[in-house]
């Protein structure tokens, strides 16, 4: 049975099978005149086969891991994806041309014009930085290789390594096959192949590799109470915070956790020390990040962390007299004395804090973690991102399948029910015939093992149930993989950027007209030419175009994009004042009528006015609709048929016949006739529309001569 | 009641006095460390609410200097001292390499954020 060791079918079910105590050993001495591919020949310990099962099943994750995330490359071709990638690429790019001290300093007057954005203070460096890094060894070792193919793999990279920590995490709170089914389980989780698909170079690809680091290495130094570990669990919470605006969750989960720990009495001088060093590195060392700055002691969000501090001093030296006093009653007194200081110094400053405003309240995006709706009522800007939106209980099965009722969200806990699981089946199934293994970690299995033994001397039905119910697990297991594997294929792998369509005749055809359109841009208008689009694009537009943008994807400034909104739903004439405000020079839209393509500008219009009419109430949403409802036909609002995206859009479009047997101007968007089909434009002129009118251009024309 | 409150105060004094002088010479030094960083820090707390606190990252790199040595000389502490029974296989020079090496951290990170 040694054999059988084989990984069958996917590296999960492999697994299981290190758990076999193997016993029947071929006896080392004789050698086999005939061989063959069993590990027997190899004349290995029981000890070296385990960890070459162990080594080979990790090879096999790591590299599934890798090519699951490949999809998109192997469909359309090696490019990054969506929107946010392309500011991180073009920033990389800029890091690897011009060096730290240009990037780390870089003021960027190509975007949000006229107001410019300050790169250098306002991004997180980690991913650029582990880019270039790779970019630079990579250079080093005289591969020729461009720095565009070192962003769109970085996600996958980081994704096998995930797997990795994964494992050995999932080896440090349990036992090693709960953290090689951590590993599995997470190398195909869908929810994580989301982000970090090869083409997706965001953020979330590296930062989640850092997450799962720092809290393996926190949990090891609270275990070994090392200073060395806390030392590299500081580092590695470093590099979260230099990845991802979400370190937030970590800075308040391990407080969490070491609050718990003290609270059920689980606690050590190793906690201590643990926690202490890891804060006060990890915070000044978080605080290099200009982005960060100081609000690991000003913001709110920060203040749980700090409070866990000050707890463990007070806690701790408390213990640590009452270890030097005798007396207890004595030391009841000083109890009292110190708790009272100290909840009342405490609550004073926090509350002087919080009052003077030095303390800054909770933002947006942590209201948005406990009140899901809280975005929709308040903030529009946030609730227009469709990422923001409350996930649908169907997103949950969709991303997750059966680690949803293993354990919602928490790969590593699944990892650790299936993982025993399997491993007490195993042990039923096979007990009738084995001395168990010593080299278990729960060292009374081994007694548990024989009682079991002599148990199914009387119940042989027992065996059967083992035997049912891991086949069961192996089929639900494997069913996990296929979801895992349709999910990546069917929904993640689409580089937002190229759409594609089944054709008339089974065809695929590809719509390039994004990049079109840049390309466009970047050829056929001066340098100096300014963009207005809507925010979406404008990351795109600089990093391919090469053009200054009024607003893009970093949404920093409200009011500037609410003058955009403006300018989008207002009439022809105003639009043009406020456009000649901005020294606009090119206008972009994204219309979808003619090729069914749902996220275009008209579908994202009543987001426009909200944003819009929140900073300016001269825009006013009802206008638009008609009794409560948003049209494009001739029953639609007045002004909605005369405002500049409305005619920006639908310009010379009632002239086209788009389907068969429908009339000219029928948008296929939005599946009816449009309303308004002589538009003229006295201000703008056409320059560009692409090959299937996905997006249009137009140029802002200078003011009339005077006479 | 305030009597008897000061006559357990000064109790509570002398028997936590007579304690603490049974403690080996090599936590006394590490105590006296403690203490000294805790008041270095204190005295710049107090200068800085005399004239204000900016440069900001200036006066966090020096409190945080003074509470970080300060926090990793009582973990040495905890490290070394021999009634701790869950370190008791920990080699005390492992104990100070450690230190050392955190402290180096912490102070190299001080000097690039000082400003």
């Amino acid at each position: 049975m040694v054999g059988k060791a084989e990984p069958v079918n996917g590296s999960v079910k492999s697994g299981s099978n290190q758990s076999i105590p193997a016993t029947m050993q071929s006896p080392l001495k004789k050698s086999d005149l005939i061989p063959n591919l069993s590990l027997k020949t190899l004349k290995l310990k029981t000890k070296q086969q385990e960890l070459l099962i162990r080594v080979s099943i990790l090879c096999l994750v790591y590299v599934l891991a890798f090519i699951t995330r490949l999809f998109s490359v192997l469909r359309y071709e090696s490019m990054i994806h969506e929107f946010d990638p392309y500011f991180n690429y073009r920033t990389t790019l800029f890091l690897t041309e011009k060096g730290f001290y240009e990037f780390w300093n870089w003021f960027d007057s190509e975007s949000w014009y006229p107001l410019g954005r300050i790169i250098g203070g306002t991004l997180y460096p980690g991913l650029m930085v582990t880019a270039a890094i790779i970019y630079w060894l990579l250079r080093f070792l005289r591969f020729a290789i461009h720095i565009r193919e070192v962003c769109v793999l970085t996600a996958p990279f980081f994704a096998s390594n995930t797997t990795l920590v994964a494992y050995f995490f999932g080896k440090e709170v349990w036992d090693s096959g709960a953290g090689l089914v951590a590993a599995a389980l997470i190398a195909i989780c869908p929810g994580y192949i989301s982000r970090s698909v090869a083409g997706s170079y965001d953020n979330e690809g590296v930062a989640i590799f850092a997450l799962l680091l720092t809290f393996y290495l926190f949990v090891k130094a609270v275990n070994t109470g090392s200073l060395a570990w806390a030392l590299a669990s500081a580092f590695a919470y470093f590099y979260m915070v230099s990845a991802w605006g979400g370190y937030v969750f970590i800075i308040n989960l391990i407080p969490l956790y070491v609050l718990v720990l003290l609270i059920t009495g689980r606690y050590s001088m190793r906690l201590y020390v643990a926690y202490n060093s890891m804060y006060v590195l990890g915070m000044l060392l978080a605080m290099q990040i200009r982005f960060v700055g100081f609000q690991h002691v000003q913001s709110g969000e920060h203040m749980a962390a700090m409070g866990v501090f000050f707890l463990l001093q007070v806690f701790f030296f408390l213990d640590w007299v009452k270890h030097l006093l005798s007396d207890t009653k004595l030391f009841q007194a000083f109890l009292r004395i110190t708790v009272t200081t100290a909840i009342g110094v405490g609550a004073i400053a926090l509350g002087v804090g919080m009052a003077s405003g030095y303390i800054s309240p909770w933002t947006g995006r942590f209201y948005s973690l406990l009140d899901p709706t809280y975005a929709k009522d308040h903030i529009p800007i946030i609730a227009s991102v469709s990422e923001h939106q409350p996930t649908a209980w169907s997103s949950f099965m969709f991303d997750f399948h059966i680690l949803l009722f293993l354990f919602p969200a928490v790969c590593l806990i699944s990892a650790i029910a299936v993982s025993a699981t399997i491993k007490n089946l195993t042990l039923v199934a096979r007990a009738k015939s084995k001395v168990t293994q010593t080299g278990s970690v729960r060292g009374s299995s081994s007694s548990k093992g024989s009682s079991k033994a002599s148990l199914d001397q009387s119940q042989p039905f027992q065996r059967n149930g083992a035997i049912a119910l891991l086949l069961g697990a192996f089929y639900l297991l494997s069913k996990y993989a296929t979801h895992c594997t349709w999910v990546t294929s069917e929904a993640y792998s689409s580089p937002s950027i190229v759409l594609a369509a089944r054709g008339a005749h089974g065809n695929r055809v590809i719509f390039d007209d994004y990049r079109e359109a840049y390309f466009w841009l970047r050829k056929n208008t001066p340098p100096d030419a300014k963009v207005m689009s809507w925010w979406d694009y404008g990351y795109q537009i600089t990093a391919m175009g090469n053009r200054t943008v009024i607003v893009d994807n970093n949404t920093w400034n409200n009011t500037h994009i609410a003058t955009v909104g403006r300018a989008m739903s207002s009439y022809e004439d105003e639009a043009y004042e406020i456009m000649r405000s901005l020294d606009v020079d090119y206008v972009l839209v994204v219309f979808g009528g003619v090729t069914g393509y749902s996220s275009d500008d008209i579908n994202k219009f009543l987001w426009m006015v909200r944003i819009g009419g929140g900073v300016f109430p001269v825009i006013k949403e009802p206008d638009y609709l008609v009794n409560g409802e948003y049209r494009v036909d001739k029953g639609a609002a007045p002004k909605m048929l005369n405002c500049l995206m409305y005619k920006l859009s639908y310009y010379r479009f009632g002239e086209l016949t788009t389907e068969y047997g429908k009339p000219p101007g029928y948008d296929r968007a939005r599946g009816v006739e449009i309303g308004n089909k002589d538009i003229k434009l006295e201000y703008l002129e056409e320059a560009f529309t692409t090959s299937n009118w996905i997006v249009r251009i137009y140029k802002v024309k200078p003011p009339n001569n005077r006479w | 009641m305030a009597k008897s409150t000061s006559k357990d105060a000064q109790a509570l004094f002398h028997s936590l006095r007579s304690a603490y002088a049974s403690t080996p010479t090599n936590l006394k030094i590490i105590d006296l460390y403690v203490g000294f960083a805790v008041f270095t820090a204190l005295i710049q707390v107090v200068y800085m609410a005399v004239v204000g606190s900016f440069p900001f990252n200036s006066f966090l790199s020096g409190l945080l200097s003074c509470i970080g040595t300060a926090v990793l000389a009582v973990c040495l502490r905890i490290q070394v001292n021999k009634e701790n029974k869950e370190f008791k296989d920990l080699a005390p020079e492992r104990a100070f390499a450690d230190f050392v090496l955190c402290n180096l951290v912490l102070h190299l990170v001080i000097m690039n954020f000082l400003g």
